[in-house]
Order: structure tokens, then sequence, then C-alpha cells
């Protein structure tokens, strides 16, 4: 029970990072109707800002309370990986929106090489380490087996992610029904001509819908940074496969169903690596997208998609 | 940022969009961005130090890269993007108008190409017995990359099925063959075809699920597959030795033949000297044959109902449905018969290597493969070749040539940069000219006469 309650919190923990970056897929597939194949890299990319911001104000700066600095590294990471969501739209899928269905689809994987090299080149192939930095938690439950006791820990930081998430999604959802940047996603996502013969810009909604997703999946990196403690250039692949199989489980195009779904794969995967086997994990996420697009194609909360001829 | 693709000018009444002010200004913005883009990665390096992550600063660079994107930026602004008369004009206007005698110049490039192909080991003992052995081994290293590019060809390029698990089934080839001749005793031959049998049959039970799902979500699940094969190789250590992978898979014999010294051996039979370069040769007519086959088959196949079948579908999927075909399993059997073609390269690259392990089958194999079938342009067979000379050939190239090291430094690698430059070609092939670098096509099915489909109706979603 007791170790069932702690994979049940660390599969929640994941499971928001994931949600964070399915938010990015899901956003630009229901606006452009395309998969965004280098968001798992541009997660990547936001790690990595991160990690670096946290040094200069850490080492160089030598700052040391810590909520400001990891308040400053999240702005500034959000800022700068937003440049990248913005570059990589602007240079890849924006030249070749009339083109056909495969030509964007292609440009992205060759833009997640393109993410992928830069980094490895600029930054080397070895992994980065950075030491635990939120320590402690608070003891929900206490149980004995016969290997002796065994507590069940939320620490801070997962309560940081958590709660991150939590305000994150409540901003956004706010954002997409209330104000007139979200009128003109929802309205881009039913009908791009018409929307833009209504008056909106179609180019630059489409633009900032890219820095959204970018912005929420640098916050997933720091977080990313912060819980395990390790990333290189290639940490964006898997997890973007993952965040993408969280936001079709979820039913693609939609914002609480990427969440959800991100969840969803956060506590299978945990689950699957607590009962079953650890070297197997990713073939089981990779299992359920699989079979999630065979039997049930428009995900847990999303619209079934009927092509127009 | 120094390359995108059609910049609209912004012209308003009064200011004229052609000015160098603009130029200026344009570049000025892509340079600020490169700063923005660059610092945390090209201005600040992170290295593990002892004691944590040592923090380095390279000012010069990341000045120097920023420099680089203005200048690259103002160039194209001037002589491209905001001027009347681009020079890029010039270059189309001249392409295009001389479609014909390039299709002529492609005929004879084809054979020229094919007639020098079937000579390249002689010419190389000939002309560079030195090196000999190092150029025929990249030949057999372009050659699989060739046919691999021809079998992934047939499902992307002429099906219009975006496969990013191609590798699956170059893994599935090779491993059948080092696992039937380790547990049988199975030698190549024997086990070639079984190799490729084996391959469209999972080719067929991967595709027969997801075949109905639409283009882009087959490519994630497709490469979804191709992982879950790759782990599923690197997990099950008790029978295919996990990350050890599997060594002494036995060479290719020639009617029975070994090729090796002494007696009984290739040499001896025919009584002629030996020499270890005749390994290389008879490996290097081996893939070139399998290649061909491969090619051929294509060709053959298009001018029948199903290749016509497998290019209406790429080009319109319901109208094919209203039509009456049956969409399911012709995707079916361009999937099975591309990934035959991968199993087949996959037990040649196996004998070729004698050593093979899950390293060989990730990702970036099917992403190599997929960018050389999407620079050749998809669907074209001698774009295909083209691409992979370049591409692997040059990358090859790359590391022999001294004076770079001299430029950048001692610790310069060219190798280093390869995916990179690969994933960036993907991207500006696609941007500048979306069916790749040979974008005039035959057509298969022709009505009266043969109209050539110029690269600017094609862009245009005419033809194909």
């Amino acid at each position: 029970m007791e170790y069932f309650v702690q994979q049940l919190i660390n599969g929640l923990t994941l499971g928001s990072i994931y949600g964070l970056i399915a938010i990015g897929y899901t956003m630009v597939y229901g606006i452009i109707g395309m998969i965004n194949f280098a968001h798992g890299d541009v997660f990547m990319i936001g790690a990595f800002i991160a990690l670096a911001m946290f040094l200069i104000l850490t080492t160089v700066l030598g700052f040391t309370f810590l909520p400001v600095v990891l308040l400053i590294v999240l702005i500034v990471s959000m800022l700068f990986t937003s440049a990248w969501g913005w570059t990589v739209e602007r240079l890849a899928y924006r030249p070749l929106r009339g083109s056909f269905r495969l030509a964007p689809l292609i440009t992205a994987i060759g833009m997640s090489i393109v993410l992928q090299n830069f980094v490895q080149i600029t930054q080397g192939a070895r992994v980065k380490p950075l030491p635990p930095q939120i320590q402690g938690g608070i003891t929900l439950m206490e149980g004995s087996t016969e290997n002796g006791t065994i507590l069940v820990q939320l620490s801070y930081m997962q309560i940081i992610i958590i709660l991150t998430t939590v305000v994150l999604m409540a901003g956004f959802t706010l954002l997409i029904s209330r104000t007139p940047l979200g009128r003109a996603q929802r309205a881009c996502e039913q009908d791009r001509k018409m929307a833009s013969l209504l008056g909106i810009n179609v180019d630059r909604t489409i633009s900032l819908t890219f820095v959204m997703g970018a912005a929420l999946a640098a916050v997933a990196g720091l977080m990313f940074v912060l819980l395990y403690g390790v990333i290189d250039f290639y940490i964006g692949f898997l997890a973007g496969v993952k965040a993408f199989t969280a936001a079709v489980l979820g039913g693609i195009g939609s914002l609480p169903g990427a969440m959800l779904g991100g969840l969803l794969i956060g506590l299978i995967e945990v689950f699957w690596s607590g009962y079953f086997s650890v070297e197997y994990k990713d073939v089981a996420a990779f299992s359920i997208l699989a079979i999630v697009l065979i039997f049930l194609p428009s995900g847990l909360l999303g619209q079934p998609e009927v092509e127009k001829v | 940022m120094a390359v995108s693709g059609t910049k609209t000018p912004v012209a308003g009444p009064q200011g004229d969009p052609n000015s160098l002010q603009a130029s200026i200004k344009d570049a000025a913005m892509a340079a600020f961005l490169a700063g923005v883009l660059g610092f945390f990665f090209i201005g600040i390096r992170t290295d593990i130090a002892p004691g944590g992550l040592d923090l380095k600063m390279r000012w010069g660079a990341w000045i120097i890269s920023i420099l680089i994107v203005f200048a690259g930026r103002l160039l194209l602004n001037l002589f491209v993007y905001k001027t009347r008369r681009p020079v890029t004009r010039n270059l189309s206007i001249g392409l295009s108008g001389s479609e014909s005698r390039l299709a002529q110049a492609g005929k004879v490039l084809k054979w020229g190409l094919f007639a020098f192909a079937l000579i390249l080991p002689f010419f190389f003992t000939t002309f560079f017995p030195g090196r000999d052995r190092q150029f025929i081994d990249l030949a057999i290293l372009i050659m699989t990359y060739i046919m691999l590019g021809w079998g992934l060809n047939i499902v992307v390029g002429l099906a219009g099925l975006l496969d990013l698990g191609y590798v699956a089934f170059y893994a599935v080839g090779a491993y059948s063959f080092a696992l039937l001749a380790q547990y049988l005793d199975f030698g190549f031959w024997l086990a070639l075809p079984l190799a490729g049998l084996l391959a469209a049959t999972w080719g067929v039970i991967l595709g027969f699920p997801v075949l109905r799902l639409r283009g882009d979500y087959l490519a994630i699940v497709t490469l979804a597959f191709g992982e879950i094969i790759r782990v599923v190789l690197l997990n099950w250590y008790e029978f295919t030795k996990g990350p050890d992978g599997i060594s002494g898979i036995p060479k290719p014999t020639f009617f029975g033949l070994e090729l090796k010294r002494g007696e009984g051996g290739f040499a001896d039979f025919f009584g002629i000297a030996y020499d270890p370069i005749q390994r290389f040769i008879f490996l290097y007519y081996i893939i070139f044959i399998l290649a061909l086959i491969t090619n051929f088959v294509t060709m053959r196949l298009r001018r029948l109902p199903i290749g016509r079948a497998w290019e209406a579908l790429r080009e319109d999927e319901i109208a094919c449905r209203s039509l009456g075909i049956n969409t399911r399993n012709t995707k079916l059997t361009a999937f099975a018969i591309g990934a035959m073609f991968g199993g087949f390269a996959g037990s040649f690259f196996a004998t070729r290597q004698g050593f093979i392990s899950p390293e060989s089958f990730t990702f970036l194999e099917s992403a190599i493969i997929l960018a050389i079938v999407v620079l050749g342009g998809l669907g074209s067979q001698i774009g295909v070749v083209i691409a992979a000379v370049v591409m692997i050939g040059g990358i090859e190239m790359l590391r022999n040539l001294g004076f770079l090291q001299q430029v950048f430094g001692s610790g310069f690698d060219p190798v280093q940069y390869r995916m990179l430059i690969f994933g960036l070609a993907m991207v500006l092939i696609m941007v500048w000219k979306p069916r790749g670098l040979i974008s005039t096509r035959e057509p298969s099915a022709v009505l009266k006469e043969k109209k050539r489909i110029g690269a600017d109706m094609v862009a245009q979603g005419e033809g194909h």
C-alpha cells in the first residue's frame, strides 16, 4: 500500500512534466494540424537554458536565495525557449504552409535533428549533472514490510512541480477561453481561411501558439533538470514521444486532454517500472501510443476528426 | 536564421521595400535573434568539472556567429528577397526552360552512373592501388544506403506513407540472418530470402493495424515500432545477446567457394593469386546486384496496377477509395515490399560487418535513410543515388580534408557535423524545393503522349 501511494505520487509528478510538453503538441496540432516533431527538442533546449541560467546565477553572480533564483531561471528560460520555438516555426513550417501534407512533417524531423546536433556540438555529448537543489519533504505515511520500514514521501520538489503545473494550467485555460488571443486561436483552429477573412492575423496567431508551447516546454525542462538532475542532448526524443503519446491519449487538440493524458502516461510508466520491468518501460509507452491510435484515435477527450472533401 | 523561405516584402505605398536600409534593418533583426538563440549555446558552455559544473564564456564564438548571420541575411536580402531581380530567378528560368534537355542529361547520367558502378571496383584497383580497399569499402557503404533509400522510396516516395521506423526492418533482416546462422548454421544465401521474408512479414504485422491511420500519425507509430524492436533486441538477452551483439556472422560464399586464402578458396579454385581485396569486390557486387534488383522491381511495379494505385494513393486517398481501390491492401503491399528490401539490406549489413548490435539500428539511421529519400526527391530513383553519394560519400570525404583542421584548429572533427548538415539539408530542401533535388517526373501513366511534369507544376500539386 505504501509502495503504491509512493508510486502514485511519483507518477503524478512525472505526468505533470509530460502534460506540460503535451500541451505544446496539442495546441500546434489543433491550430495547423501538424505534429511538431521538434517540440521534444525544444523541451531539451529549455532544459539546457535553465541549467546554464541556474549556473550563471549561482556560481557567477553568487545568488543564494533559491526561490528567487528559480523564479528568474524560470522566466529567462521561458523567454529564450520561446524565441527558439518562434524561430523553428518561422524557418521550417511557415514557408511550407500550402505545401503537401508530408512536407512540414519532414522539416519537423529535420529541425529535430538540427536542434539535437546543434546542442551536442555546442555543449558536448556528455551528460550534465546538477546536484539536487531542493531537498526534504513531508512524510505522509509510514509502514513496515519484511525489509524494514517504508516511508511515503512527498518531497518539496514534487509539491513545487505539481503546484506549478496546476497554476500554469489554470492560467492557460483562462488565456484560451477569455482573452482575444485565445479567441483568435480557437477561430484559426476551426477555419483558418475564414478567420483571416475576419481580420485575424493568422500567421501571428500561429507563431504565438508556438511561442506558448515552447514556454510551457521550458517550464517542463526546468522541472526535469531539478527532478532528475541529469540532462543530455538526447532527452528530447523520448520525452517528446511520450508527451506526444499523452496528447494522443487525451485526444489531440484538447487542452485538458493533454494534461489528463500526461498524468496517465506518467502513472503508467511509473507503475510499469515499479511492478513489471524497468527495461521495458519505454515499450509500454510506445505500445500505448499504438493501441490508442488504433482503437481510440480521437482519444479520451478529443472530438472525432471528420475529413471533408 | 540566415535562410528563410518566401519572405514577403513589406511593401507600403511610400516605403521602398528594396532599399538598402530595409535590408540592413532586417539583417540586424536576424542577427539579434541569432544572438538571443545562440547566447546559451554558443556563448556559454557548461562542462563537468570537479565539484560540479563549470561555466565557460565564449564571447568570440558568439559574436562571430552573430556576424555570420548578419552577413548571410544581408546578402540574401540584397540579392534574393528584397530585390526586384533576384539572382535566383534567372536560375529557375534557366532550369525550367531546359527541362527537356535536363531530362536527356538525366538519361545519359543514369547510364553513365550505371556503367561506372559496374566497373567501379576495377576502376579503383587500377587507378588507386594504394587506397582501393578504403574506396571500395566506401562504395559498399554508399550502395547499401542507395538500396535502403530505394526500399524506403517505395513506401515514402511512391505510396506516400511516411515511415520513420524503416530501420526496424533493416534490424529484422540483420538479426534474422545472424540468429539463423548462429542457431541453425544457415549460410548467407539461404538466409537472405528468409530474412527478406521475415522482414516483409513484420512489415505486414506492424502495418496491418496502423495503416488506417493518417499520414502523420502513421509516422509516429512507425517510429514507435522501430524503437520497440530496438528495445526488445537490447533487452532479450538470452536470445539476442542484448547490447553485446552477435559476432562471428558467416561471410557469403561464391557458389560454395569461400573467399579465403589457401586450399579450396575462391582464388585457389580459379587459379589466381589470393588478395584480400577480392572479398571487398565480391561484397560490392552482392550489394550492387541487390540494389539493382530493388530498383528493377520498383520500376516494374510502377507499371503494374498496384504501382499506379500507390501513386494514386499518395495523391489523394479519398479519391482512391471512391474509385474502389482497396486502400489498406495497397498500403500493406507497399509497406511489405519496402520492408522486404530493408530486410535484404539488413542481412547484407550483417554479413559485411560480421558483427551486429542494437546500436546500429537507432532512430538516427532511419532519419539518415529518410533524409536521402527526401533530398533526392520523393519517388525519384536517380535522386536517391545522387543524394546517397553526396551525403554519405561527401561526409566520408570530409573526414580526409586536412585543410579544414588547419582552418578551424586541430580539435575540429567534420564528422561531428554530419547529422547537423543532414538535418539542415532536409529543412532547406523542403523549403526550397519540396519535391527534392530531382523534381521533374516521368509520369507513370499516360493518356496520349508523354508530357513532362515540371517542378513548378508539381509545386502546385499537379502531377507528381
